[in-house]
């Protein structure tokens, strides 16, 4: 491939922490070969020069929050051949989708001393609510050799490797014991999503969800579970809101809790 | 098999110190983060010496014995598997030449390993995977370069577990064949002993580089006792009467509509089986496209795309899967393989995060099945 080949990349940030696109500047050593295969056309975190599009490759970060990113994610599509979405931020809404299960303008009236300053949205709501997505790279943050995969993936014309199963088939497969049944521990691993690698469990912690809903999440029965060792309503409620509490399966879960 | 003979607690370590000597890595049960596994071992301090498990539905506990038992416990949650069909492995890489590629096999030897402690359910279970490895048109060189290599010393076993039923299905608790050794260890309150059955010249020529003396009579019987004991103590029971055709004939039975309510489709149950074979190819190119791997990964029926075909998955619902897991190993396995799938260790009654027990689900559906038919239709067969 000569260099005037080389796809272009861009990388967009919505309402985020900045963290996933990130991953793609701590892939250190492999960053290099990235750099050589694709041109890194819009990158604001990692360069000032700026690239005109169409873009090859859109990596998206985020969630949108304001009506102005509801315009500029129209914009972004329009300039992007192929549009990744990665983490949970832009895949579920991220943790600021807290704010979907409660009234915003309270919030806003409370926190800012002038109000009236503040444009945001009811909702904070993923990428693929406004526009079509061809791949969504999910983790809170998303992990860097995934992403590579999926930059290579992409690279090669194939489909990455990133299986929707529960994360106990990575605690499995390395051999971990399940915190769980031999520790009691609360563990969300079987109804999460895999692609951490079952990083808590291998600390002798339960999974925290990270990865948000797996292919098919039974999260009436991990609750039931919980309750009959103990656990409130409100517990329950707040296990399944944390960085994908916007993803319908987790949604709808801790719904049922939220008395 | 030859004479038995009696090896002293205290010259348990020769054990070790023979099969290191022949050029063996020691794997055996071991304490880890809470549970007793399967790794490699040092020497004897390695054991998980005065410990016991206590065993339920989605429940697993390690517990302080009163003695000091080496093997005082029933199985963890790893298998031998592990060790002869690793949950990844490499099968092959690929180097791009040109407009052509390259193929660079695995040339690894072997490991060389002595399995130390393996339970009559675990035996069995080598069997049934040997038969799904090592015979028909395909067979899996890697797993059959390692079992060649392996040695195989047996743990009777003198105590069941709560989720244990060998019993039912005839695979234990006594290991009769299948070992090259095999221990049974004997407490007393003034002594700590094993009696020792060799099963193959390979275990005997183990028995010639230790302190072992003839067994005597009483000794013998005293070990007979002891697995006679765990018999009659197995913590669950499978009746496994025309089960092939009891599941066979009622895949639209509300049982499974209501285990699919409880089941996580999580996994776990087929990660920890021992006769669980499944796995999954991923190929990977690396970024620059000029190298790829194709690597094997355990996979589980339970998971989407296990059975994905153009346009979607055979088994979407929970309840296909569990439906299909539990009538592969207790009843199409007997079509496919001639034997059951099942070896009554107990292990995706207690790894799973919910409870579900495979042998009150046989009972569930047998009970609000008609039995006579059942049996009948097995007789026809």
């Amino acid at each position: 491939m000569t260099k005037i080949d080389k796809p272009k990349l861009a990388v967009w940030k919505f309402a985020s922490c900045d963290g996933c696109q990130l991953s793609l500047l701590d892939c250190e050593d492999e960053l290099l070969s990235v750099a050589e295969e694709i041109e890194i056309a819009h990158f604001p975190e990692a360069t000032r020069q700026v690239l005109k599009g169409p873009y090859d490759l859109s990596l998206v970060e985020g969630s949108i929050t304001t009506p102005q990113d509801a315009k500029r994610i129209q914009e972004v599509r329009r300039v992007s051949k192929t549009l990744i979405t990665i983490g949970a931020c832009a895949t579920a809404g991220g943790i600021q989708a807290l704010r979907n299960f409660q009234d915003v303008k309270e919030f806003v009236s409370i926190v800012y001393a002038n109000p009236a300053y503040i444009d945001t949205l009811n909702q904070s709501t993923p990428i693929a609510e406004h526009v079509a997505v061809d791949f969504e790279l999910r983790g809170c943050p998303i992990n860097k050799t995934q992403l590579l995969e999926v930059i290579s993936a992409f690279l090669a014309k194939r489909k990455p490797n990133t299986p929707a199963h529960s994360t106990c088939i990575e605690c499995k497969r390395r051999g971990t014991v399940c915190v769980m049944v031999a520790g009691g521990t609360p563990c969300l691993g079987p109804i999460t999503h895999a692609g951490c690698g079952a990083i808590c469990p291998s600390y002798q912690r339960g999974c925290y969800g990270c990865f948000g809903p797996m292919e098919n999440p039974n999260t009436s029965s991990m609750s039931e579970g919980w309750k009959k060792s103990g656990a409130s309503d409100d517990e329950i409620k707040r296990v399944f809101r944390t960085f994908n509490a916007w993803a319908d399966s987790f949604r709808e879960e801790s719904e049922k809790h939220d008395k | 098999m030859s004479e038995q003979v009696v090896l002293e607690r205290n010259d348990l370590n020769g054990l070790f110190t023979v099969l290191q000597g022949q050029g063996y890595t020691v794997i055996g049960p071991t304490l880890q983060d809470g549970a007793i596994v399967y790794d490699e071992l040092t020497s004897d301090k390695d054991l998980p010496e005065g410990w016991t498990d206590e065993q339920d539905g989605g429940i697993y506990r390690l517990k302080k014995r009163s003695d000091k038992a080496l093997f005082g416990y029933v199985v963890g949650p790893y298998t031998w598997k592990r060790f002869l069909d690793p949950p990844e492995k490499r099968l092959w890489q690929a180097k791009r030449e040109g407009n052509d590629f390259r193929i660079i096999p695995e040339n690894e030897p072997p490991p060389k390993y002595a399995f130390l402690g393996v339970r009559s359910c675990e035996i069995h279970a080598l069997a049934i995977q040997d038969r799904v490895f090592l015979e028909g048109d395909y067979r899996n060189t890697s797993y059959e370069k390692r079992r060649e290599a392996a040695l195989i010393i047996g743990v009777q076993c003198v105590q069941a577990g709560g989720t244990c039923f060998c019993v039912s299905v005839n695979t234990g608790p006594r290991a009769e064949s299948g070992f090259d050794l095999a221990l049974t260890e004997i407490l007393e309150e003034d002594r700590h002993y094993f009696v020792v059955e060799t099963g193959t010249d390979q275990g005997a020529k183990i028995i010639d580089g230790l302190k072992v003396q003839p067994a005597k009579e009483t000794e013998v019987a005293e070990a007979d006792n002891r697995i006679s004991h765990a018999a009659k103590n197995m913590g669950r029971k499978l009746n496994t009467e025309g089960v092939r055709d009891l599941l066979v004939q009622n895949h639209d039975h509300a049982r499974w509509d209501e285990v699919a309510n409880r089941c996580l489709s999580c996994a776990n149950c087929t990660m920890v089986c021992p006769t669980c074979f499944c796995s999954t190819v991923e190929d990977v190119t690396d970024i620059t496209g000029e190298h790829a791997e194709r690597w094997q990964k355990q996979d589980s029926c339970f998971t989407m795309d296990f059975s994905y075909l153009h346009g979607g998955s055979v088994r979407a619902s929970t309840r296909s899967q569990y439906r299909q897991w539990l009538t592969h190993k207790l009843a199409t396995w007997i079509d496919q393989f001639d034997e059951s799938g099942c070896t009554g260790c107990g292990r995706c009654i207690t790894w799973c995060p919910v409870a579900i027990d495979l042998t009150e689900e046989v009972e569930a559906i047998r009970k609000s099945s008609s039995l006579e038919s059942v049996v009948q239709s097995d007789k026809e067969r």
